[in-house]
């Protein structure tokens, strides 16, 4: 589903380069969950844009369901976003001049599909927020933008999601219901999770756990649920 | 703080000044020029008049028996209307021919090339001072000939101006001078001609604080008396310095408005930038900052930028200045120096620091109740304080400062009054269109449509919408140019409705009554109409009612005019009325028999100004001959239309044996054949007057271009404000717009998606705009055509859509040019910068 292949990028800091990954590869099959764990700023999230086709590698490869994001150009990337991949952020990411309904319609729209208003209004009844489904984002809780930019990221049945902290800027309770939610929601659809967390408890619930550290990664974990033995295959 | 708070926020900041730079220097520039025009009038003032005194008249041996008293150096000008023609080609026109004596003028010069033609061409010898003007029209050189009446001049110079005549008057009645002893050689003087007899007096030993003035004031009423018009320096600098006035208070309106479309801009720029704002004041009042604190931290910030904007636009205007007495160079009486007005600037500093914190108060009140729970959470938008009084003080301060400063400007409570309100009008029509335009799209959103339109169409009404602000502020930019665009219109078509192709457009004047039946069948032979030939008689009222003027003078209840008794009236006669007129009131009477009572009609509203009524007895000295008539009806006239109109006409078999001309009215298919048709009565009637209308219509539709230009420059300013106000108002939304579209990208949405929607929401917002803008001018135009200008207003299609075009055409352009960086960069990065 996802093949990263040396993959780095580097920022330009005034005068000095500034590398924030650097020679990553790994692999994600289809209907795996994943999850990138690290402190802060050790380039987790600049990972997660490069395999989303937020942003250019300056070096290496991403092939996301056979398309190579380095042999695409801006737009060309928007379409497999649009076709294969949903987000989820920590700062839930609305359009804040929409309503959750319209928000959820939003990629529906953008693929030129018709009559979603009832595929959109199931996904608010699934997220339990059908009712508030004319509310625009200001006037709805943390915990409810994040259920709705869920709704949101399944409503164009996506091959890979991406979730960024998706519990972030939520309290526990709350915590738990989205990741509940999430998790639910993705075995349903068969969807590959890809997630990155700092909290380890979260990446504990995925099969498959990559640790990165100043821009490298240090150890690449799979897991089963039953015995919770760890395997490392590689540390640098 | 202030300070520090601020230095992210420079390109927006930007904007709030560039909103009233523009508006300063045009008020400084028009100022300071104003300011500079006033002190050379006041210090070129002899040159203005040339002399010490002027005394006129429309006979020559007129007195005056105090200035004759004095030791005094005096010149004399007669000057007459008259043909000139050149032999050179053949061609002739009509000029104000001035006969001068002496060595006026005594102050100034007599501006001519070459410069020694001025005193050369009264040194002996036939010798003339033609105009430039017509010089270049007719394509004569010095050293030609010109033949006036029966004398011919060599042409000594050009005259390029002289005092006591306006550039202006000279396109009119362009002036040539000959020396007095060759006037009589011209042999247009006979008994009748309409001559002013003109005086120049230098006063040699008159005390320099000497109140000539006064003593002229004590002298008017045995001048009046004696016909004899007065003139002296403090009345000719007055005068001019009125005439400018009006000017300056004109132009002062423009840079007012020019200021006002800044207003907008400010108060635009700042609502947005504090809203950008208003997490940063919930993060400081969550830290212990008191409300007044944070509002004092962002009053300080517009009051520095609104300084410093000010300062910039009071240095800009200080360089314009400098352009401006180009701009007017045709209209100046007096050279213009170029002086620093610090007047003008220190002013202009002031009022766009008010104009800065004033427009930038509403926006700026909301601060103080920002909720530092907003550091937590969003609060649902459109929760504005209505009800809090300092709000409804700053837009009385708003409406107070704009009533004062246009008070200041026309210097009349009514109409600033009513110019205010027109604004405000203006600004609760676009705010209106505004919330219906919202409403109406909420209302009845097309469903169906596709994506892009909705979105773009829903971006109307939705949170953080720009649609009462950009149609605020391009509408009443739109509608200030299209109104000015409008008038200039209005103006320029009633001078081009008298130049139909069916309308009679040449005059024959001062044909004696043996010439008359010669001309007019010369004219028919010509395979010209004789559209109107009409008989002229001059005669003067000597009693109304029996009483005379010595009466009205020296009884000053009296109701009649000592002007009715001084005035020259060219009277005709006939029976009947023609298309320019109606009867309004009494009726016209014949007269059958000799010694039947003669009953004339007047023009009725010079009837009525003067306070005569039907049936009044007026006596009248037709050239010395006495004759008595009774008011018997009022006349409406059209004196709209080019032909012969009367204020006074008599009954047929009246006024037939006395002294008169004729004047014949005839219509000329082209420019050429009026030429040879005009030179060939030159040729051979060397006393008739021949008025080329078509030539007058252009002369006027050269001055209306030189004044239309002057409009255009002035409106420059509030057309280059207007386009920052949207560029402002168009860069502000697109910090609205832009999460917007990254968020779009981030999901998939293509360029060309977003660019549609981009596109079609600046589309629909410079529509709105524009349409209102161009009705509310459409309303503006009409009110000015109908109460000002007493004319039709007949809006033109073409300059509307011209308009709609390209006010909407530009929104979209910068509204795209603007959100070009967001399509290019890739959405990661702008996601990661948290889009403030």
């Amino acid at each position: 589903m996802l093949e990263v292949s040396n993959l780095t990028k580097t920022y330009k800091s005034g005068s000095k380069e500034l590398t924030v990954l650097s020679d990553i590869s790994f692999e994600i099959q289809a209907g795996d969950t994943f999850s990138i764990v690290g402190p802060s700023g050790s380039g987790k999230t600049t990972l997660l844009g490069l395999c989303a086709g937020l942003d250019r590698s300056s070096s290496g490869s991403v092939t996301l369901n056979g398309n190579r994001f380095d042999e695409m150009n801006e737009d060309q990337r928007a379409a497999v976003r649009n076709r294969y991949v949903g987000f989820v952020f920590q700062n839930f990411q609305l359009l804040p001049t929409l309503t959750a309904l319209e928000n959820v319609m939003v990629p529906m729209e953008l693929r030129g599909e018709r009559n979603i208003k009832k595929s959109a209004m199931e996904l608010l009844s699934r997220v339990g927020l059908a009712d508030r489904h004319d509310h625009y984002p200001t006037q709805l809780s943390g915990g409810e933008q994040q259920r709705i930019s869920i709704a949101r990221a399944f409503s164009n049945q996506p091959k890979i999601l991406f979730a960024d902290e998706p519990t972030g800027n939520l309290d526990e309770e709350t915590s738990d219901k989205v990741e509940k939610l999430l998790f639910d929601l993705n075995r349903e659809a068969g969807t590959t999770l890809v997630l990155v967390t700092h909290d380890l408890e979260l990446a504990a619930k995925t099969e498959r756990i990559i640790r990165i550290k100043g821009g490298q990664i240090i150890s690449d974990t799979a897991q089963t649920s039953i015995d919770q033995q760890e395997k490392v295959i590689s540390v640098e | 703080m202030a300070w520090r708070d601020s230095r992210k926020s420079k390109s927006r900041l930007l904007l709030f000044i560039s909103s009233i730079i523009l508006g300063i220097a045009a008020l400084v520039a028009i100022n300071s020029f104003g300011e500079n025009l006033k002190d050379d009038i006041n210090g070129q003032a002899k040159e203005l008049l040339g002399a010490d005194l002027e005394l006129g008249a429309n006979r020559p041996d007129f007195v005056y028996p105090f200035v004759d008293s004095l030791d005094t150096e005096v010149s004399y000008e007669n000057s007459f209307a008259s043909m000139i023609y050149f032999p050179k080609n053949q061609e002739s026109r009509l000029v104000d021919v001035r006969a001068l004596e002496g060595e006026f003028p005594y102050y100034g010069i007599m501006e001519t090339y070459p410069e020694r033609a001025a005193q050369e061409f009264r040194q002996g010898g036939p010798k003339a001072l033609v105009d430039q003007s017509v010089m270049i029209q007719y394509d004569v050189n010095i050293g030609d000939s010109v033949r006036i009446g029966r004398q011919t001049f060599v042409i000594e110079g050009q005259l390029l101006s002289s005092p006591s005549q306006s550039v202006a008057a000279t396109l009119v009645a362009p002036a040539v001078y000959i020396p007095m002893d060759y006037l009589d050689d011209t042999k247009l003087i006979l008994k009748g001609s309409r001559v002013f007899y003109r005086r120049f007096y230098k006063f040699n030993n008159l005390d320099e604080d000497y109140d000539l003035d006064a003593r002229l004031e004590k002298d008017r009423k045995s001048l009046r008396q004696a016909g004899i018009r007065a003139d002296t320096v403090e009345e000719r600098k007055d005068e001019t310095g009125q005439v400018f006035e009006n000017l300056q208070n004109f132009l002062n309106l423009v840079a007012f408005v020019a200021l006002l479309l800044g207003c907008v801009g400010v108060a635009s720029a700042v609502h947005i930038y504090i809203k950008e704002k208003i997490k940063t004041v919930a993060i400081l009042r969550c830290l212990g900052a008191r409300g007044i604190d944070t509002f004092l931290i962002y009053l300080i910030q517009i009051a520095i930028i609104g300084l410093i904007g000010s300062v910039m636009g009071a240095l800009l205007g200080t360089v314009i200045q400098t352009i401006l007495p180009k701009v007017f160079a045709d209209f100046l009486p007096v050279e213009v120096t170029l002086a620093i007005s610090w007047k003008s600037i220190l002013s202009g500093i002031l009022i766009g620091l008010i104009i800065s914190i004033l427009f930038a108060l509403n926006p700026l009140l909301g601060v103080r109740k920002a909720s530092p729970l907003l550091t937590l959470r969003n609060s649902p938008e459109g929760k504005s304080s209505v009800r809090d009084p300092l709000r409804w003080l700053v837009y009385t301060g708003m409406v107070v400062f704009v009533v004062t400063f246009a008070f200041i400007q026309i210097q009349d409570l009514v109409d600033s009054l009513l110019f205010t309100l027109f604004i405000v009008l203006a600004f609760g029509f676009l705010a209106l269109v505004a919330r219906v335009s919202m409403w109406l799209v909420k209302r009845f959103f097309p469903v169906s449509w596709n994506y892009a339109w909705r979105q773009s169409l829903a971006n109307l009404y939705r949170p953080n919408n720009q649609t009462l602000i950009l149609i605020a502020s391009i509408g009443l930019g739109t509608a200030l140019i299209t109104t000015l665009y409008f008038i200039q219109g209005l103006l320029i078509n009633q001078v081009e409705v008298t130049t139909d192709n069916d309308r009679p457009n040449m005059m024959l004047f001062d044909i004696q009554t043996y010439q008359k039946d010669q001309i007019a069948e010369y004219t028919r032979e010509s395979g010209l109409p004789v559209l109107q030939e009409v008989p002229v008689v001059t005669m003067r009222l000597q009693r109304i009612n029996g009483i005379t003027q010595t009466q009205v003078l020296t009884d000053s209840t009296n109701k009649y005019r000592n002007f009715l008794y001084n005035r020259e009236f060219r009277v005709t006669y006939r029976d009947s009325l023609i298309d320019s007129e109606t009867l309004a009131a009494g009726e016209i009477k014949k007269v059958a028999n000799q010694g039947d009572s003669v009953f004339i009609t007047m023009d009725k509203s010079f009837a009525e100004g003067q306070n005569l009524e039907l049936g009044d007895e007026l006596e009248w000295n037709v050239q010395g001959v006495p004759i008595k008539t009774y008011l018997g009806g009022f006349r409406e006239i059209d004196w709209g239309r080019v032909q012969t109109n009367f204020l006074v006409l008599f009954p047929e078999n009246v006024l037939e044996p006395a002294p008169q001309f004729h004047v014949l009215i005839t219509r000329v298919g082209s420019t050429e054949s009026g030429a040879v048709f005009q030179r060939e009565i030159v040729k051979n009637y060397p006393n008739v007057s021949v008025i080329d209308i078509g030539l007058i219509l252009n002369t006027v539709d050269d001055i209306l271009g030189k004044i239309s230009f002057v409009i255009r420059f002035m409106a420059l300013f509030s057309i280059i404000t207007g386009l920052l106000v949207l560029t402002g108002s168009v860069i502000l939304s697109k910090y609205q717009r832009i999460k917007e579209s990254i968020l779009l990208r981030t999901i998939g949405g293509s360029r060309k998606q977003i660019l549609t929607i981009n596109t079609l929401e600046y589309f629909f917002l410079g529509s709105l705009a524009s349409l209102s803008g161009i009705i509310l001018s459409l309303a503006g135009s009409w009110g000015l055509a109908y109460f000002s200008f007493d004319s039709e207003f007949v809006p033109n299609l073409i300059p509307m859509v011209a308009v709609y075009l390209s006010i909407t055409g530009l929104t979209i352009l910068i509204g795209l040019f603007n959100s070009r960086g967001i399509l290019s960069r890739p959405p990661l990065e702008v996601l990661r910068s948290e889009v403030n």
